[in-house]
């Protein structure tokens, strides 16, 4: 039996690291009921109705931004898209002066994607409103670290004990450091692979297993999440051609079959077919990556009700 | 006029003491110094009761401050600056050149000389850059600026930016006997870190700046200091290996000495992590790094492998730090902290005793850049520091005489504090909570 909180602490969610176990559990089991309104004809309930969700994006976001979009919808929220090539940001305003000019307009939730690491940390210490994280620099995408857990519960029924495998750019990927921390909490056994050149320092103090052995990580998991390989940062120099990436970390149907028969593909997208991942693997019958997508939309609901659902349980009803 | 500080404790290890003493001040020196000196002795000066409870010492030095003006008077003035400097107990500051324009010639000295002139708070020595816009590519014109008044080169801010030039200007200012500082940074290593690259760096997504990276510009100019005679001053140092490479470089006859800042033996990078998330008062150039690092420092402090402590007061408007981590500007000041954070994480923690804190702050700074000061003895002028060992301290960055603000120390509570600083005999600065107790005002005596 799972701990369960009956309510998040704080006003924002602004990453894993703030997070408890029973909070966790509390925002996975209610994305449970939110996926069951996915499943109706009419898909909307009336939680968030007279609330006003901005989605505040200062990086360029298709997936996440739809995501929450339509998670707002569906909770009949008031939704607006603030994208950065038609901000003020451009002109030379700042995060902050940005943020309350569109607090003055009393939105509930502000969701926001940065490119700075703690710029939603800046907002939520600056502004009234709930500040929910949807990627800062390369720190945390706490709903992405949810859904994949989320989709992981789904598919195995528990998280705990869990061999799950990451492979990929681990030092820029905001969605491995949300989780590592998600997935070890949970008790999960977490191994984490790829070139030493794209590994994080003090990857044991968080109790994860680091390897450059793709062989390694994989044998007997029961889930496998690729990560994305940012392709522009082929300039730097981390390794030195695509093709020698693909060659020692991309994920083929002959590494799959090292993991435990049943093991699921992850990959929080957009993919880079043939660099980090098969398309054999990618379509494959293991692969959970559309799922992943369904299921951010439940996740994504589940925490703006917890937020600014004021506890009106009536998001289900 | 003459006034006579009786009955404190006199730390000078210069002439070596260390006791309870009086000391006469006549006009701008001192004109004695003895376990007792008699009223009659002293007549006609005003007579201020110390007790042993204060310590006098040889006016402050911080060899390392910038003072923005000219170009960032928003941020700082050199009239500003020099308040803050009497009122952490610095009698004197060598202020960096990476103001706009950059100090890299004699006009931009002369002009920094007559600001202080005209502010007549501490005493003001400009530091020359090494090259032409500190840009790294041809050398500014030392002696011209050495002869307008500049005590030492550097291109602070940036590292001196290939080998061949520091090996040229330990050459060229070697001819003078002055020293080039460096802020060592091998900036393809840093790249655009913003924090030390470790576990909690890694946890909040930041981007790393590497101990190698300045482990390996110390040694660089470790080895060129050797191979060329030229004195080198490793400023603000950081690192495990830098204390490390300056302990072996001294060991075999380099001429290398180093700094190191309060905020480095201090804090560490974990404290990027709590009370406060992201605190942009936290980012510092070089960054808080490990804590084995910060005990290098410290051991580096206790062992006399380190020379100096200089604040690197780095003041910044408050727009300059209100905005996200990685686009906050690198720095925080110093001057009104420094002596309460040696004081209390020093002194009082028993890392070191008084008479080596002096030798850090005010004999070495003095010995290295060549400048009058760091002794207490008859003759000399009349630098001096009060020091209150026992003041209970909160910092308070609202109470600045800096116009900036950006300090990660603001409400601590800290044991140790200035209780006044004298420059040439004249008072600049008393501390109400202290001074006026013993008599003493900020006055022209």
């Amino acid at each position: 039996m799972s701990e369960t909180a009956s309510r998040l602490r704080g006003k924002d969610l602004l990453g894993i690291a703030d997070l408890d176990v029973s909070e966790i559990n509390l925002i996975l089991d209610t994305a449970e009921a939110m996926k069951e309104v996915a499943s109706r004809s009419i898909k909307k309930v009336p939680t968030l109705r007279g609330k006003t969700v901005i989605n505040l994006f200062f990086e360029p976001s298709t997936r996440t931004r739809t995501s929450f979009e339509i998670a707002e919808k569906r909770l009949s929220a008031d939704t607006l898209n603030i994208a950065i090539a038609m901000s003020s940001v451009v002109k030379g305003e700042t995060l902050i002066d940005t943020a309350l000019n569109l607090e003055a307009i009393a939105p509930a939730i502000m969701v926001v994607r940065h490119a700075s690491s703690g710029a939603c940390h800046l907002l939520a210490r600056t502004c009234r409103a709930g500040i929910v994280n949807a990627g800062d620099g390369t720190h945390e995408h706490p709903t992405q670290g949810l859904l994949d857990a989320f989709t992981i519960r789904e598919r195995k029924g528990r998280i705990a004990g869990l061999k799950i495998a990451i492979v990929g750019d681990l030092l820029h990927s905001r969605v491995f450091r949300s989780n590592i921390l998600l997935l070890t909490k949970l008790g999960a056994d977490v191994w984490a692979c790829g070139p030493p050149t794209l590994m994080p320092p003090g990857l044991d103090r968080l109790g994860v297993h680091a390897t450059t052995r793709v062989d390694e990580a994989v044998d007997g998991a029961d889930a496998i999440m690729m990560l994305r390989i940012q392709l522009e940062r082929m300039q730097g120099g981390f390794f030195p051609s695509l093709r020698e990436y693909f060659t020692v970390f991309g994920m083929t149907p002959e590494r799959v079959r090292l993991a435990k028969p049943d093991a699921i593909i992850m990959h929080p997208g957009p993919m880079n077919r043939g660099v980090e991942i098969a398309s054999e693997v990618a379509d494959g019958p293991a692969s959970v990556i559309l799922d992943q997508v369904t299921n951010g939309v439940a996740v994504r609901m589940a925490v703006l009700y917890l937020l600014a659902g004021g506890g009106e349980n009536e998001a289900a009803a | 006029m003459k006034l006579l500080l009786k009955g404190a404790r006199v730390v000078d290890p210069a002439s070596g003491i260390d006791g309870i003493r009086d000391v006469l001040v006549d006009g701008d020196r001192i004109s004695r110094v003895d376990t007792s000196i008699p009223a009659e002795a002293a007549a006609g000066a005003h007579i201020v009761e110390l007790g042993p409870s204060l310590v006098v010492v040889p006016g402050l030095i911080d060899m390392h401050v910038h003072l923005r003006e000219p170009g960032y008077e928003h941020k700082e003035t050199v009239a500003s600056g020099t308040a803050a400097a009497v009122a952490g107990g610095f009698a004197a500051v060598a202020c960096m050149p990476n103001t706009n324009p950059v100090n890299d010639n004699a006009s931009v000295t002369r002009f920094i000389l007559k600001q202080a002139a005209a502010a007549n708070l501490a005493r003001v020595y400009p530091i020359g850059a090494v090259s032409n816009g500190s840009n790294g590519e041809h050398l500014a014109e030392i002696a011209d600026m050495r002869e307008a008044g500049c005590v030492a080169f550097s291109d602070d801010g940036r590292p001196v930016a290939t080998a061949a030039l520091m090996r040229r200007a330990l050459e060229y200012a070697g001819m003078f006997d002055m020293p080039i500082i460096d802020h060592c940074e091998d900036r393809s290593l840093a790249g655009e870190g913003v924090a030390h690259e470790g576990f909690h760096a890694a946890q909040l997504g930041l981007r790393g700046i590497p101990a190698a990276a300045e482990d390996v510009m110390v040694e660089r100019d470790i080895v060129l200091a050797h191979a060329t005679g030229g004195h080198v001053h490793i400023a603000h140092l950081s690192t495990a290996g830098a204390v490390r490479a300056v302990r072996a470089g001294k060991s075999r006859g380099a001429r290398v000495t180093c700094e190191v800042t309060p905020h480095h033996f201090t804090l560490s990078d974990e404290r990027l992590r709590a009370p406060l998330i992201y605190d942009t008062n936290l980012k510092m150039n070089p960054p808080l790094r490990g804590d084995t690092d910060r005990d290098a420092l410290l051991a580096g402090i206790r062992d006399g492998s380190i020379d100096v402590v200089a604040t690197d007061h780095a003041p910044h408007h408050a727009d300059d730090k209100r905005v996200e981590f990685d686009r906050a500007s690198f720095g925080i000041v110093g001057l009104e902290t420094a002596v309460s954070l040696c004081i209390d994480g020093l002194v009082h923690a028993g890392v070191i005793g008084m008479g080596r804190l002096v030798e850090l702050l005010s004999v070495n700074p003095a010995r290295i850049l060549k400048l009058p000061g760091g002794r207490i003895a008859p003759g000399d002028t009349a630098d001096i520091t009060i020091l209150a060992p026992d003041l209970q301290v909160i910092v308070s960055a609202a109470a600045f005489r800096s116009k900036a603000r950006n300090t990660p120390f603001d409400g601590w509570p800290l044991r140790g504090g200035v209780a006044a600083t004298f420059i040439g005999g004249r008072v600049v600065f008393a501390n109400a909570a202290v001074s006026q107790a013993a008599g003493l005002e900020r006055r022209e005596v």
